[in-house]
């Protein structure tokens, strides 16, 4: 089936309705899979079992960003070529965004804590981050502002991609600005800078995270086309009960 | 399993992001729940898309 097939929100509803169960059972055993591999993980030779926050800290860093490049192509969606499911993809990514966002910071912080002896600090990566939060909140904000679906989609479309100026701002953070943040250690240049047996239980955990998005993406989704059809019918009833 | 001197602070982390995810999975699944019964309503007072009318509605 052509990709464009998917534009269809009837279609859409059929295929994710057939695959999500699919997919809901996939992320429970990432997640299994990688709970275990964090229990067994070693403890790290400087922090300790500190290090484990690593594991749910990391992936929701990950997905923040993912989430918002995901937006920012609907975006694209939206204003260029006005994909009829673009906008309800990015309305429905922008909280689990937002929520994974403030799991990153809250983790992080955690982590901070015992580590740096401070919660928190005014320096490049967290200031990012932060501000990265705020941007979600925005996008919520304005969702909610204007009524008009279409209106409200170019809206947040143009603030989307204003935005995703702030993504090379918190990747490159660590490498432009002094910070207590440790730079990159997975995703470099060099390849990563950890032994497997931390890796790979990471590396799970993030597929484990990235299930969970793909899963309550399409779910939400759905939920954002049935609140446009009720939408639709409300204003049919309106305009019944008005004699036009 | 031994958590060191700083188990608060994994636990803590931990359950926040437990929290976080069962919130995210308790929207959808609310909010799943409340278009359907919605739409649902709406149908059952005749209120339905062109698309979804019998032929003989349409008519």
């Amino acid at each position: 089936m052509p990709l464009i097939d998917l534009a269809n929100p009837s279609r859409f509803l059929a295929l994710s309705g057939r695959v999500l169960p699919w997919l809901s059972g996939a992320t429970l055993v990432a997640f299994a899979f990688g709970i275990v591999q964090v229990i067994g993980a070693p403890d790290d030779y400087q922090q300790g079992a500190t290090a484990k926050i690593m594991y749910i800290h990391v992936p929701s860093a990950w997905l923040s960003m993912f989430i918002w490049g995901t937006m920012s192509i609907a975006a694209l969606g939206t204003l260029v070529w006005r994909h009829p499911l673009a906008d309800v993809a990015a309305k429905a990514a922008a909280p689990i965004g937002a929520a994974l966002t403030l799991q990153c910071l809250v983790t992080g912080s955690l982590w901070g804590r015992p580590m740096w002896g401070t919660y928190w600090v005014w320096d490049g990566r967290l200031t990012s981050v932060l501000v990265l939060f705020l941007m979600y909140l925005g996008v919520l904000a304005l969702w909610r502002t204007i009524e008009e679906p279409a209106r409200a989609a170019r809206a947040v479309a143009v603030l989307t991609l204003v935005g995703a100026i702030n993504l090379p701002i918190i990747k490159f953070s660590v490498d432009w600005w002094s910070t207590l943040h440790q730079p990159s250690s997975v995703l470099r240049l060099g390849g990563p800078a950890m032994h497997s047996s931390i890796l790979v239980p990471l590396l799970v955990m993030g597929l484990a995270f990235f299930l969970l998005f793909i899963t309550l993406h399409l779910a939400a989704m759905r939920n954002e086309i049935m609140r446009r059809r009720v939408r639709t019918l409300m204003l049919m009833q309106a305009d019944a009960a008005a004699g036009r | 399993m031994d958590l060191g001197p700083h188990a608060a602070f994994i636990v803590g982390a931990y359950a926040v992001a437990i929290l976080i995810v069962a919130a995210l999975i308790s929207w959808v699944l609310i909010d799943n729940r409340r278009q359907r019964q919605i739409l649902s309503d709406l149908e059952a007072k005749g209120i339905m898309r062109r698309s979804e009318r019998s032929p003989e509605r349409q008519s």
